[in-house]
């Protein structure tokens, strides 16, 4: 059970079944569906940006511990940063969940639990969407982001 | 059963067996399957139907043996019927390619069900797009059987063809698709029946169904990948444009005018995969050896102690309780995602399918975003069910 274990820490666990920052945001400025066709899981990101500056981020959705723990874990880590600070650290948490490689690790606080994903490489999708999800409104892409393209 | 002859179900990962508990997606392949396959191109290899020497005879003999085997495995009333593409998706493909290029015209309408894998929609759907039609669908109850009311509902005068599983394969529920072939009959439609999950199961006798096509694939009846079948009746196939073109389909060719093979010649455009179809015949005969209905009964022998037992299971909601079914359970656990239970399962070696299971439309008619499925095959056996049911409880121990 170990590596397993190490997939599932409490602090996933914990945010899997009571994801924080869960709901809707009346007075978002960005709206953003993401979707992964491979499992059905499917989320929406809302954020309202103030000056460049991501002052705060909601999602809704349904989806696996994984997925929910990473989206949950994420909205705590990235309110009031700046769009330069988000693409830091989403390229860490991209490099520590596809490789496992602990360098950049400290960057991702909380967020560190996920690098056991590294060693279920079909669950790195369900780790990213949120993430890929919010790229997208940061790079202001229109249409549905998908986990596939 | 006949679990040695297997050879991939005897690894092991950990010191723990493989359970394999999804044959619905592909099943495993007997030894003679493999011999075959490899015998073939270490003895046999050569183009068909083309050379004049002996090697590319005896592969033109072994390929068409197979068509002939089939023809008698589905009592099939001729060989020509039968028609070698890659899979159950490209035959319904090519039905919808061909057949339904010159049948199916603006404002007609096409019936499939809500049960369909998206192999048994989208085409359709593409279809309809490009020619204006429209589809209906069947509906289907809670227990996950067809709702033959509604369906003798939806023909209308436009009504050109209807399209349905034999088999779920979410639900397992084996649809009574005598009955819904005749009733299509009655409304001059045509019927195509996706055999996909059927055929590995049942014993199937096409010419006692009635269907107008019946599709399946060689990889989930324990024979290789690349491999589908379309069976269509004589009449309909004669009338049906070629699917592809290329080498082998046809009888002349000018730059001014070409003519076209009969059947089956006129649908098999290309070099296909003969290694792929001379090794189905063994695993066909691999099947006729044991006998289809030992292999139903042992599968519903399964079926019966699985579902009794996952049922007990705490907080397990099954999906798909239809009367009769084939050896699929599908469920969900309460509080953890299928994609989860998919991942634990498969630390102890037990291959389950979590997902949508292609078929989004049914997912939605029973408000889950996805489920776990188990399904049998011939080698799956009790010590199977009891590893899954211990791998449900340490699924519950890591989330309590
Ligand atoms: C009911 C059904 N139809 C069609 C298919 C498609 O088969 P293939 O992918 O072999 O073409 C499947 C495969 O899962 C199926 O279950």
């Amino acid at each position: 059970m170990n590596d397993l274990r190490e997939l599932y820490q409490e602090t996933i666990i914990d945010h899997g079944r009571h994801p924080r920052n869960f709901g809707e945001l009346c007075d978002a400025t960005h709206h953003q569906e993401g979707f992964n066709p491979l499992c059905g899981d499917k989320l929406t990101l809302h954020l309202r940006e103030k000056n460049d500056i991501v002052e705060q981020l909601m999602f809704e959705g349904s989806g696996c511990a994984i997925s929910m723990a990473s989206a949950s874990l994420m909205t705590e880590k990235l309110k009031g940063k700046t769009k330069n600070e988000i693409q830091e650290i989403f390229s860490a948490f991209h490099e520590v969940v596809t490789t496992g490689d602990q360098k950049n690790i400290e960057k991702l606080g909380k967020l560190a639990v996920l690098i056991g994903v590294a060693e279920f490489p079909a669950r790195v999708k369900c780790a990213t969407l949120a993430w890929h999800t919010l790229m997208a409104i940061i790079a202001e892409k229109a249409g549905i982001v998908s986990t596939e393209n | 059963m006949n679990k040695h002859d297997f050879p991939i179900l005897q690894q092991t990962k950990n010191g723990k067996p493989l359970v394999y508990l999804d044959s619905s997606a592909t099943s495993q392949k007997p030894q003679v399957v493999i011999d075959a396959l490899r015998h073939y191109y270490e003895h046999t290899n050569a183009n068909i139907h083309r050379g004049v020497y002996e090697l590319s005879e005896r592969a033109t003999k072994l390929y068409e043996n197979t068509r002939e085997n089939i023809k008698n495995f589905i009592n099939a009333k001729k060989s020509s019927e039968i028609i070698f593409v890659r899979g159950a998706t490209e035959a319904i493909n090519l039905v919808a390619d061909t057949y339904g290029r010159i049948n199916i015209k603006e404002n007609d309408e096409i019936i499939i069900s809500t049960m369909e894998h998206h192999s048994n929609i989208v085409p359709w759907k593409l279809l309809c797009e490009k020619v204006g039609a429209k589809l209906r669908v069947i509906s289907i109850s809670d227990s996950g059987e067809m709702d033959l009311d509604q369906y003798q509902k939806l023909f209308s005068a436009h009504t050109k063809l209807v399209a349905i599983a034999h088999a779920s394969n979410v639900l397992g529920t084996i649809n009574p698709i005598k009955t819904m072939i005749k009733i299509a009959h009655e409304h001059n439609a045509k019927i195509l029946i996706d055999g996909a999950q059927a055929f590995p199961h049942l014993s199937i006798d096409v010419q006692d169904l009635d269907c107008d096509f019946y599709v399946f694939s060689a990889h989930k009846a324990y024979g290789p990948t690349g491999v589908g079948v379309l069976y269509g009746k004589e009449e309909l196939l004669e009338k049906m444009p070629p699917y592809q073109g290329g080498g082998s389909m046809i009888e002349t060719v000018s730059f001014e005018k070409i003519t076209y093979a009969k059947s089956p010649a006129k649908f098999e455009a290309g070099t296909p995969d003969i290694g792929g179809v001379i090794a189905f015949n063994a695993a066909l005969n691999y099947l006729k050896n044991i006998g289809m209905q030992n292999i139903m009964q042992h599968e519903q022998d399964l079926l019966k102690d699985a579902t009794q037992k996952l049922s007990e299971f705490p907080e397990l909601k099954l999906i798909g309780t239809a009367k009769e079914k084939l050896g699929v359970i599908s469920f969900v656990l309460k509080d953890i995602h299928p994609h989860d239970v998919g991942t634990i399962l498969a630390h102890d070696n037990i291959a389950v399918r979590a997902g949508h299971h292609c078929a989004m439309p049914l997912m939605q008619r029973f408000n889950v975003p996805a489920m776990v499925r188990v399904s049998f095959g011939l080698y799956n056996d009790k010590t199977d069910i009891d590893a899954l049911l211990v791998g449900l409880h340490n699924t519950q121990r890591l989330f309590a």
